[in-house]
């Protein structure tokens, strides 16, 4: 219980885990889903489920943009980066993230030039201190970093850089809520919006949500107790019978969003068809490319890229635990085979991955783990 | 790369309204404040920064709480703050 001590709002963390538990109709089991991985990663840390009652189960879901790359496009990026006149930037999330043939780190190693930032600026930078190669970004993440890659690339133009470009993997959230949304896997009951990507679209993007589906949204901050609130929130909706969109994050989200963000989003890039996620298949329009009016900074275009569909590790569940199916300690490899040292699957890698989350603090002193395995255990058998 | 760090708005960059020079955790850097066009902070203010750029406006309480969260992260906001230390941004 070491974490949960240490847990300052213990006191009013018990107070609003009572308001919910008098909220649970007798019988009746709540499933939520709290999309970004931030948010997995304070429910761990916290040990946030104990405070919840039994009926309440937190599902993880595919909001770590690192989780949900496919294989395929790692090998395409480090199939650019191999090339004598390209220096390969990445964010440092994505260097440890496993390919067919090892990862950035692994190729750096190799001699191949990649080199980590901080910042797209900062790849831009690279750029005009080596006009004789060409710098290529590794674009990753949801709506919250894909304005910084659109004001790098506006930046780029204005200054008539010749040698920057993007290999734009930018996905956007609403699809795949909704792909979840239709999956005959998984029943829900509401979820726990993502803050910061709601930051820049705002609250609007989930009114299918609540409309359609008839399922409550609450945007949640971070910390433990806003967490709680959101429970709490999503748990009176369902006992008014109601399904809203509300948000709890109000002192850092605004109901609208960024308008600029959006703007240069829109300026620079616009949908795919579709896009392969990680467990998740293929997705329609749930990803951005460059705007054929930014073709000169497209790495798809100025590069030859393979393209090729990879098959994930076949031990691998990463799959089922993006889409909530299964939880991180349900995985064959968990915490075995698969560990932050030498991970197989995204959501052991990055952070803000369930697996790491999970194996960094919650294994320590969950104690509905055996109950929840041999759930698994059944399922398995009974499917 | 998904953390937003908060940081206190020391400067406004003299030559480029984009730009401005921050205080993460006693780590100076320019960032990025084209995004808060619409209402630029001021030195003083406090932001959310994303990879470089400024996403939102924060009052101090909500920097405060935020920082306490990403200390209690532990290893991966130690890299941040490292990755954020060899920024090159201009």
């Amino acid at each position: 219980m070491r974490f949960v001590d240490e847990f300052r709002d213990a006191d009013k963390a018990r107070a609003l885990a009572a308001k919910i538990a008098a909220l649970c109709e007798p019988g009746r089991q709540y499933k939520f889903m709290e999309v970004c991985g931030g948010h997995t990663h304070t429910i761990y840390k916290h040990g946030l489920e104990d405070y919840l009652p039994e009926a309440i189960t937190l599902v993880h879901g595919p909001g770590c943009p690192v989780c949900v790359i496919p294989m395929g496009r790692l090998d395409d990026a480090m199939h650019l980066a191999a090339r004598p006149d390209v220096i390969m930037t990445s964010f440092g999330d994505m260097m440890r993230v496993p390919g067919s043939n090892g990862s950035f780190f692994d190729a750096k190693a190799n001699g191949t030039d990649i080199r980590m930032v901080y910042s797209p600026l900062d790849s831009l930078k690279i750029a005009r201190q080596n006009p004789d190669r060409k710098v290529v970004f590794m674009a990753i993440g949801f709506e919250t970093t894909a304005p910084s890659t659109a004001m790098t690339m506006l930046r780029a133009a204005a200054e008539g850089l010749g040698n920057f470009s993007v290999f734009c993997n930018h996905i956007t959230i609403i699809p795949a809520i909704k792909a979840i949304l239709d999956s005959p896997d998984l029943r829900l009951d509401g979820f726990i919006g993502p803050g910061h990507v709601s930051t820049v679209i705002g609250c609007r993007p989930y009114e299918f949500i609540a409309r359609n589906y008839r399922k409550p949204v609450v945007v949640a901050g971070f910390e433990p107790l806003d967490i709680l609130q959101s429970i709490y929130m999503l748990m009176l909706q369902l006992s008014q019978d109601r399904s809203e969109v509300e948000n709890q994050y109000s002192r850092v989200v605004p109901w609208n969003g960024n308008p600029v963000a959006l703007k240069a989003i829109g300026e620079t890039m616009e949908l795919r068809p579709y896009f392969e996620w990680r467990g998740l298949g293929f997705i329609s329009h749930s990803a951005l490319k460059v705007r054929e009016k930014y073709a000169a900074m497209d790495a798809e275009l100025l590069f030859e890229v393979p393209g090729v569909r990879v098959a994930d590790p076949k031990a691998c569940q990463c799959g089922e635990v993006l889409k909530g199916v299964l939880k991180p300690w349900e995985c064959k490899v968990f915490g075995t085979a698969c560990t932050p040292e030498t991970p197989i699957g995204t959501c052991m890698v990055s952070p803000e991955g369930a697996c790491a989350a999970y194996y960094n603090y919650g294994r320590m002193h969950r104690t509905r783990v055996p109950e929840a395995a041999r759930a698994a255990g059944s399922r398995a058998g009974g499917s | 790369m998904c953390l937003g760090i908060p940081g206190e708005v020391v400067e406004m960059h003299p030559d480029h309204r984009d730009l401005a020079k921050v205080d993460v955790s006693g780590v100076r850097r320019l960032i990025n404040i084209g995004l808060l066009a619409d209402d630029p902070p001021k030195p003083g203010e406090w932001v959310l920064i994303h990879v470089g750029f400024a996403l939102s406006k924060i009052d101090e309480a909500e920097a405060a709480a935020a920082m306490q969260f990403l200390e209690g992260i532990g290893q991966a906001y130690e890299d941040e703050i490292a990755a954020l230390r060899e920024s090159l941004i201009e």
